[in-house]
């Protein structure tokens, strides 16, 4: 796959695995695993993009005797979300008219 | 390989990058392992599935900008002793001029391999003119006289075409082989920067 295209996928997947709670890198990457297996340096990589583009915040919190960074989204990665549901909706109409002549053949 | 000598091997590896982003790099990986060990990971698979530390080392320095590194090279941590700062100025007549030379010839070799690049597109190009030229004025005259001088000038510039586009695949691999050196190039810049204090620690 195109790499600029993955990599935008990538950040919108990071970016719903911590929609609707706060989450740690570990859950991150497990929540993930069913649809995308994800390596530890492509997520620390992904979440500090996102960090820098304040899609996202992060806060430490103690966790059994020690430190773990959760992650917690802005409403500007909220948007983010968003704006790709609209965009993949384009998308697809797209794809269908590339795939239409497929059938015929 | 336990989380620790994991730990340690990254650090020394990548102790002459930013600070900060070691840091937050091994903080990060750190938590992963432990997060994983309890989830019922024996230590060493964990350690094992964040993978290879020399994978991780090149992948950081991949991301890390060269000017962020070279920065965090000339930084100097500490306050200098009077003798390391009389030592350094008087070596600094001979070792500018060092480091100033070497960077040149690297700098000069690097722009003769591109200037090869240059003269084959040249060359592809004066191949193409002459081939044109050739084939047209050749190919006219041939109309109008056929004498031996037109058939040769015609065949000349067939050949050109030939040469032409057989120099073109030349000149295309090698601007892709001096892309290629480039990049190899500022990579190498980077783990020379980046590994020098490793092998001193």
């Amino acid at each position: 796959m195109d790499i600029q295209l993955k990599r935008g996928l990538l950040d919108v997947c990071v970016l719903t695995a911590i929609k609707n709670e706060d989450s740690y890198g570990y859950k991150i990457i497990k929540d993930m695993k069913p649809f995308i297996e994800l390596s530890e340096s492509t997520l620390y990589t992904i979440l500090k993009r996102l960090e820098v583009a304040e899609m996202l915040t992060v806060y430490t919190s103690e966790y059994e005797g020690r430190i773990r960074k959760y992650y917690h989204i802005t409403d500007c990665g909220l948007k983010r979300i968003e704006e790709f549901k609209e965009d993949w909706k384009e998308m697809w109409s797209l794809y269908q008219f590339i795939t239409k002549g497929d059938e015929d053949e | 390989m336990s989380k620790q000598e994991f730990i340690e091997k990254l650090r020394v590896k990548l102790s002459n990058l930013p600070q900060k982003e070691v840091d937050d790099r091994i903080a990060f990986y750190s938590e992963m392992i432990d997060d994983k060990i309890e989830d019922g990971i024996l230590e060493e698979d964990a350690v094992k599935s964040i993978g290879d530390v020399d994978d991780i080392t090149s992948q950081i320095i991949t991301e890390i900008p060269l000017s962020k590194i070279v920065k965090e090279k000339l930084k100097i941590n500490r306050k200098l002793e009077f003798w390391e700062i009389a030592l350094m100025i008087l070596c600094a007549p001979i070792l500018i001029s060092v480091i100033v030379g070497l960077f040149v010839v690297i700098f000069s070799i690097y722009i003769s391999l591109w200037s090869v690049v240059v003269s084959l597109w040249a060359g592809f190009v004066s191949l193409c003119v002459g081939a044109v030229y050739g084939i047209l004025v050749g190919g006219a005259l041939m109309i109008f006289g056929d004498t031996f001088v037109n058939f040769v000038i015609f065949s000349l510039g067939i050949l050109a075409a030939g040469l032409a586009i057989f120099l073109y695949f030349g000149c295309k691999y090698t601007t892709k082989g001096m892309v290629y050196i480039t990049k190899k190039l500022i990579y190498l810049i980077k783990i020379a920067f980046a590994k020098k204090e490793a092998t001193n620690a």
